[in-house]
């Protein structure tokens, strides 16, 4: 091969111009091949809201229901609940919800629309395990410390009656609380958020 | 016939370099004559792959990708495929085999500085071939769809979104959906069946043709090309093969030996190959009660447990990895071997063998606050093995490094000290039987165990200088 009589700054320039049209168009191609690993439309529209009739619900009953394949529960809180909860505020890591997750109409101190009825979806904000309910106050295994609440057996999170953390675990907020209004009095749905904004 | 053989190598090879290929690979690679045992692991692992490929395509041939049907699927390999209990089990003691090996042949790395200049690729490539064989792991956990690979895999995934900024919409991607669901099932199986064992083939390939140009080091971590014959051929080096090919297969029964034994009578070692809770199909309400990942990623899972910040347990967790990658330009020791390191470097191995055995066991107990305790104890033992080695290494006394290959004595000739070991700790007495008979018995003597204890106790502290 001989290079006499070859114009280089041509040559170079058509290798330049060549690879980075080729680059942009690798990166176009990257767009189809990433995206397609995102949820599919179906996948999306399978977040449909669910309903959940809560009149046969007896005081300290927990219910589970999917929504969006995630658990959601549930729980209908005594007044001795509503009364505990009004006294762990020393122990939580976030009590007035200022850095969870939750709509407006939740974010007051019980956590929910109606004091008594406690909705949330049931996966610790830390590794997405889903806690275990433990109403029962100060049993053997998780000591004096403990007022009924949520616990998480895989890392050991603790939370209250109302998904509110406590201190000192690994999970660092509350439980997350799905948006859902009330229908009539005894039935909720899950997934659409209630339009009066409680104060 | 013979001609027509020969006609046809020829036709071969006048096309293809199989000759060639051939010499510089097996009869005409020369590897040092010193392997020990700790050499049968590199072939060992190439075994299992071969075995896992195998059994993993029998088992596509059944297995369903489908939320739906996947945990019934594997009870039908289990129960109607004919030996498809045995295909199954090959592939899940298949895996943990691959870890053992693997491990075991990191630590060879380790003992004799394998991965030191100029085999800093060969580790790196060895590396990667280990991170690609957690994925492979892990996404495969999956696929049997039972309540162990549901919430591990949700574990896993989540620790993606603890990443600042892009975690959470990272997560989603990975998963396919809000949750673990059918999408994240079928497209874990695409990684597992195809992507990544391409990955790993290449990288195997990469890892030893990385081998066979620079050599294969040897226990006494000395250059064999430095002492070459007027042929060129290293005096202290045979040819790969017959030599180390059937030296090998020695290596492989025993191997099979083992690995038959655990297949047929303990194919779930007790829940630490295949977890009890995995026998229950998958239910996203309800996380088991306590949920560990299988054994051979226990040692990290401990490290991101050990940290009480969940970021900061996914860096520690991810870091315990990233610093392997580093340990060629960590270690500025002038010697590769063990044998002729100094004491310091001997004491900090064993302190990092002890705290990686720790991390593993404590990564299957519930995170008490003792064992979360002495969990970052071990944590910082892990860590301070490879980020102290720069100093250590620079500061430790080194032994005279031999010109030669060693001879070390073979098993023959340890055996009369052996058997005078036992006469040492045992003592002959004559006792008079009811029938009135004498007969002489050997009973254990006391003071001579002491002493071969003390012995050993001695021979070992010694040794770690």
């Amino acid at each position: 091969m001989t290079n006499e009589g070859v114009n280089h700054a041509k040559r170079r320039f058509l290798t330049s111009a060549l690879s980075v049209v080729g680059a942009v168009g690798s990166g176009y191609l990257a767009v189809p091949f990433l995206s397609q690993m995102q949820p599919s439309a179906k996948a999306m529209a399978a977040g449909a809201p669910v309903e959940v009739d809560i009149s046969k619900m007896e005081p300290g009953l927990l219910i589970r229901v999917a929504w969006r394949g995630k658990p959601v529960w549930i729980l209908n809180r005594t007044p001795e609940v509503l009364q505990t909860l009004t006294t762990l505020d020393s122990e939580l890591a976030d009590p007035t919800s200022n850095e969870s997750t939750q709509p407006a109409s939740s974010k007051n101190a019980g956590r929910s629309i109606k004091p008594e009825v406690f909705v949330a979806i049931g996966l610790c904000t830390h590794l997405g395990c889903s806690p275990t309910f433990r109403p029962e106050i100060a049993p053997p295994d998780l000591g004096e410390r403990w007022k009924g609440g949520f616990f998480c057996p895989c890392h050991g999170s603790w939370f209250d009656l109302a998904g509110r953390v406590y201190r000192g675990v690994p999970a660092p907020t509350n439980l997350e609380i799905p948006p859902y209004k009330y229908v009539t009095e005894e039935l909720i749905v899950i997934g659409e958020e209630t339009e009066e904004a409680v104060a | 016939m013979k001609q027509k053989l020969n006609e046809s190598t020829e036709w071969v090879s006048d096309r293809f370099p199989l000759k060639k290929l051939w010499e510089d690979h097996m009869s005409h690679y020369y590897a040092p004559k010193n392997f020990n045992v700790w050499y049968f692991f590199g072939s060992l692992a190439l075994l299992v792959l071969v075995n896992q490929f195998i059994t993993g395509i029998l088992l596509t041939m059944n297995y369903k990708p489908d939320a739906e049907l996947a945990f019934d699927s594997v009870e039908y390999i289990m129960r109607d495929v004919n030996w498809g209990w045995l295909v199954r089990y090959m592939h899940s003691t298949g895996a943990s085999a691959f870890f053992i090996v693997v491990y075991l042949h990191m630590f060879r790395g380790l003992l004799y500085g394998s991965f030191k200049q100029p085999r800093e690729l060969i580790w790196i490539f060895g590396m990667l071939i280990f991170v690609c064989l957690m994925a492979e792991a892990f996404m495969g956990y999956l696929l049997p769809w039972g309540q162990m690979s549901y919430w591990g895999a949700q574990v896993i995934i989540s620790l993606f979104s603890a990443i600042p900024v892009i975690g959470e919409d990272l997560a989603l991607w990975v998963r396919g959906d809000y949750v673990i669901s059918d999408a994240t099932l079928n497209r874990f199986f695409a990684f597992h069946v195809i992507a990544v064992p391409l990955v790993l083939l290449i990288l195997v390939f990469l890892h030893i043709v990385a081998l066979h140009e620079v050599g294969s080091n040897n226990p006494d971590g000395i250059d064999i090309k430095a002492n070459k014959d007027e042929n060129g051929i290293p005096l202290d080096g045979i040819p790969f093969h017959p030599y180390y090919t059937v030296k090998d297969i020695v290596g492989v029964g025993v191997f099979l030996f083992f690995f038959a034994a655990i297949i047929f009578y303990m194919p779930e070692m007790g829940g630490y190959f295949l977890e009890h809770a995995n026998f229950i199909p998958a239910d996203p309400l309800k996380t088991p009660e306590h949920i560990a990942p299988v054994w051979y990623f226990t040692p990290f899972y401990a490290i991101l447990r050990a940290v009480p910040d969940k970021f900061a347990g996914v860096i520690a967790m991810g870091g315990a990895i990233v610093v392997l990658f580093l340990l060629p330009w960590l270690d500025r020791s002038k010697v590769r071997s063990i044998r002729y390191r100094g004491g310091i470097y001997k004491k900090a191995l064993l302190l990092f063998v002890i705290s990686f055995l720790g991390l593993g066991y404590l990564g299957t107990q519930p995170a008490t606050p003792s064992a979360t305790m002495a969990a970052r104890v071990l944590t910082a033992i892990y860590f301070g093995f490879f980020l102290l080695m720069p100093l250590y290494t620079r500061w430790e006394k080194t032994k005279p490094v031999p010109e030669r290959l060693t001879e070390q004595p073979s098993i023959e000739e340890k055996i009369p000290e052996w058997i005078e070991t036992y006469h040492e700790m045992t003592e002959k007495q004559e006792v008079k039987a009811a029938s009135g008979e004498k007969k002489i018995v050997t009973r254990p003597n006391p003071s001579g165990i002491i002493a071969v204890l003390g012995r050993t106790v001695k021979k070992l502290i010694n040794s770690l200088n």
